[in-house]
This record gives C-alpha cells, structure tokens and sequence, in this order.
C-alpha cells in the first residue's frame, strides 16, 4: 500500500470542556476519495477547519505527504497545495467567474510586487498563461459561458461548483468539500457527482463531507463515521453500511434498510 | 504658459495644490480599504511626514528630494511597529491602534520644542510645486492601477470580500495587511511633506482626528471599486467648499448634507465602477 496523502493521528481539540474533535486518527491514500460522515454536530466540519488551518488542535498531529503541516497557518497549507471548499459558500461576489478562478492560483503565480509595477514579459506572459487554465478550469466544471459574470449573480449550484474550479486551481494533492451537495436540487447533485467522477478518473485525491448517502456510497472509496467528535467506524462504503454502531448512531434503521434495497 | 493659465494658476493656487494633496491622501487610504482593513492613522502619517520633511528643511537644509525620502520612511517605520502587533488580529484593532498613534503624535507636537509647541513650524520654504504634486499623485495612480490588475490586487479584493477564504487559498494575510499599511503610510507622509512645503506654515491641529476623518470620507464618497474613485471624492470634498462659497454661512450645512445622501443612497460612494483584476487580455482561447 503506498504511503498516505493525508495522515490524521490522535487529532483533538477542544471548546472549553467540550472535545469537539477527540482523538481522531485516519488517513486517506492518495488517488482515492474518502467520505466523512456522522449526524449534525460529530465534528466534520470542525475536523476540515483543523486540516486546513482555521482551527488551532489541542493535540495530535496533521501530516499531508509525510509532512506535518499542523503547524502552519491556512495559507501556508494552501502553499502545501491543500485546497478546500466551504460548507456555506464563500464568494468573491464582486469579481468575474474568470477572476475567481484566477484568485485560485494565488501561490502558483509568483509575480511579486516590482514585477506588478513593471510589467515585463515574464509578467504578461504568467497573467495569459493564468487566463488561458482559469478558461480551461471554467470548461471543466461547465461554467465556460459564465466567465464573464459577476460570481455573486450566478446561481447556487453554479456558485458551488465555481467554488470547486476555483479550489482546483490551486493544483491541489489534496481537496477537501464540505457538503458539495448541499442545497443543490437532484439534477444539480447529479451534475457534481459526474464532475467529481471525472476529477476521481484523473486520480485527484479527495476528502469529502457530505450528507446525501446515496451520493456519498455511490463515490467513496472509503468512509469515516464520526459521532460526538469520536471516530465510530471506518471502511469501505458496504463496510460501514452494515456495521450495527453506524447504524443505530446515525443512519436509522429504516435508511439502513432503503440502502440495501436494490435501485 | 498662456496669460488665462497663469492668472488662474495665481488665483487658485492653494486650491490646485490641496486637490493634488488630498488626492494622494486619498490614494493613500485607499491601499488599506482595498483590502478590507480601516486606518484611522493617515493624518497622522501625513503629520509625521509634514514636520520632518519641515525640520529637515528648515534647519539641516537637506536637499529636497531627500526630504520627501524620509518623509516616507519615517511613517513607513510608524506603521511597521504599530501594524506589526495589531494586523494578527482582526476588526477594529487596527482603527483604534491607529488613532491612538494620531493622538499621541498631536500631543507631542503640542509640547515638543523642536516641532514649535502649539504654534507649529512657520516660514517653511516653497519648494515642489505642481509638478511634484502632480506628478506624485500620477504616478501613485498607475501604481495602484498596475497592482490592483495582478494576482496582488485580487488577492486584496479577496481578503476584502472573505478573509477566510482568501487565506484558505494561499494568501499571507497578515503580510499583506502590513505591507499595505507601510505603503499607504509612505503616500501620506509624501502628501504631508508636499503640502508642508507649499503652505509655508504647519502646525499639530492639522493631522488630529477631524484630519483623518475627512481623508477617510474622500474613499467613502468616491467608492473604492478602483483608485480613481477616492481621489474623485477627494476632487469633489475639496472643492465643494469653494463652489458652494456664495451659500456664505451655510456652505458647511449644504456640503455635510450632500455627503449623507451619498452615504445613504449610494453606500458604494459615487464611482461604482470596479476595475478588472487582470493584467493580461482575457478573451475566451479558441
């Protein structure tokens, strides 16, 4: 087995007296795309803001290729080309689709402040070169027509998956989604999961949290259950639907049973 | 230089002067909003600018391009130390950190001898002029034009739009926010400077609070969508006064009365226009 992407052990932090998070340990291999699941308030989204540096842990350690990048903050993860997306969307409302996506490759392009004044070639040449992959990125997630328009006026479903062209272009090894799905009607879910499908084929490593299980069976590889901010279970997607703790702590007998239905 | 010039130029000098000044001003307090941050500190930097440029001047008779030299280093020092401990952390730190740094200064330049106590320095020699003014204010125009269209200028709009999201995407913010306090300390310490040494006289009064306040209102009536905007709303805050002169009395009333309707109907400020963040075409490739 190759060594992992991302490595999490013994993570934890703590609110007071509470452990939002509570010795958590998983990793994820690269290439593959790992769900993670549990009710509301397990520590998913508290477990995403630690890997990307919005959250400061009590304990453990964050690897990402062997490295530990715990320690640094969410900028300097971005520079390890650690990407993620954001449960409620955070958008440059006022910029272009193009620019947004361009904003994405902050620590790829590395013109500084002489270069911006001067504008020599080396300058234009990263600027056209940047325009030339935010089109092609913009091609990819299907929002080719909307370059051009103000990302605060695009619809929901568009914002997100802006949101996601814009994360790829920081090239990432590792991109994390909190709730892709979210908000989004079938036919929209259905358009991520075909985007996600192909960004899987191209062997892009991701970590997801998600809430539509349908959705999340049918596209990871592997899956961690949290509750209360303690890992419950881990594995393969028919692992985890069968284990007795999952069930009884968060999918319900009765979503247990119309997932083992045929469909 | 055609006689009708030259008699306007004489008429209306200081005015011409202090639309270049405050426009720099403007600019100055525009590199720190564009980035969502709030300096309540650009009097001040102007002020320290002022009199040293003036000190420097008036009793070392340094030449005068090293004066306005270190009438930017000086703020940019200023800004280093107080933007060092106050950029980690968010909000209202650095406004408050900033105004403290304006009333400090005042109260020294209050009580100092060397900075002439409440009287301020007088007899400040006349040098720049137009050219250096506007020559200044141009090429911090194209500055800040050229910046704002490279990957700085939308990682600044980003941090202005969603801090979070723009850190999560590999922007250093507190460097960011600190390298843009030091720039906009240095354009009104060479606004202070420029303005010492056209008006002759300076003194603590003119970089307190009300000072800083105005400044900020020229980027809040302009709009900060691009550079053009602040120096606009400082265009028209300085010369609204003069325009107005026939109100006699009343001019002070009808001038704060156009800035609130501004505010309350264009809370954008009046050039809503926001500049492209690209430094390079941006067809769609066939």
């Amino acid at each position: 087995m190759s060594a992992p992407r991302l490595e999490i052990e013994a993570l934890t932090v703590r609110f007071g007296g509470l452990a939002a998070v509570d010795d958590v340990s998983f990793s994820v291999a690269p290439g593959t795309v790992h769900g993670l699941i549990g009710p509301n308030g397990a520590g998913k989204t508290t477990l995403f803001n630690l890997i990307s540096g919005l959250v400061a842990p009590s304990g453990g350690a964050i690897r990402l290729d062997g490295q530990r990048i715990d320690d640094l903050p969410s900028w300097g993860r971005a520079r390890s080309r650690l990407a993620r997306t954001f449960q409620n969307i955070r958008m440059f409302q006022d910029m272009s689709a193009l620019e947004t996506v361009m904003t994405g490759m902050h620590t790829r392009l590395g013109e500084g402040l002489a270069a911006s004044l001067l504008r020599m070639g080396g300058f234009r040449k990263a600027e056209t070169g940047a325009v030339a992959r935010a089109w092609e990125l913009l091609a990819f997630v299907g929002l080719a027509d909307a370059a051009r328009r103000r990302s605060g006026d695009l619809p929901y479903g568009d914002q997100r998956r802006l949101e996601i062209a814009r994360a790829l272009a920081l090239e990432p090894r590792l991109l994390l989604l909190d709730e892709p799905a979210a908000g989004m009607n079938p036919s929209e879910t259905l358009a991520l999961e075909d985007l996600l499908e192909k960004l899987k084929a191209q062997g892009l490593t991701i970590l997801l949290v998600e809430h539509d299980m349908h959705f999340v069976m049918r596209l990871c590889d592997r899956i961690t259950v949290l509750n209360f901010g303690r890992r419950i279970a881990q594995g393969a997607p028919h692992e985890v639907r069968a284990d007795p703790r999952v069930v009884e702590a968060y999918l319900g007998a009765r979503v247990a049973r119309s997932l083992e239905a045929p469909q | 230089m055609p006689e009708f010039i030259d008699d306007f130029l004489f008429t209306y000098q200081t005015l011409v002067y202090s639309l270049g000044i405050n426009g720099l001003l403007a600019l100055s307090i525009y590199v720190v909003l564009a980035l969502g941050q709030l300096s309540m500190g650009q009097a001040a930097f102007m002020g320290m600018g002022a009199y040293v440029s003036a000190l420097l001047t008036v009793k070392l008779g340094v030449a005068f391009p090293l004066v306005l030299l270190a009438a930017m280093l000086l703020p940019a020092l200023a800004a280093l130390i107080v933007g060092a401990p106050t950029l980690r952390l968010s909000g209202v730190y650095l406004a408050l950190a900033t105004i403290g740094l304006g009333e400090v200064q005042r109260i020294f330049f209050l009580n100092s001898e060397l900075t002439g106590g409440a009287l301020g320095l007088s007899g400040i020699p006349m040098k720049g002029g137009l050219v250096s003014i506007y020559g200044s204010l141009g090429l911090a125009l194209l500055a800040c034009i050229f910046v704002a269209r490279s990957r700085i200028g939308r990682a600044m709009e980003a941090m202005r739009e969603d801090e979070l999201a723009a850190g999560a995407l590999g922007v250093d913010l507190p460097a960011y926010k600190l390298a843009a306090l030091v720039v906009s300390a240095m354009l009104a310490g060479l606004a202070g400077a420029l303005n010492a040494h056209v008006t002759s006289f300076i003194s603590p009064e003119d970089y307190g609070f009300h000072a800083a306040v105005s400044i900020l209102s020229y980027a809040l009536l302009g709009g900060i969508g691009s550079p053009f905007g602040p120096v606009l709303g400082a265009f028209i805050l300085t010369l609204l006064p003069e325009v107005l002169r026939s109100l006699a009395d009343y001019r002070g009333v009808v001038s704060g009365a156009i800035i609130v309707l501004v505010v309350i109907f264009m809370p954008r400020g009046l050039l809503t226009w926001r500049m492209g963040r690209v430094g390079a075409a941006t067809r769609r490739p066939s």
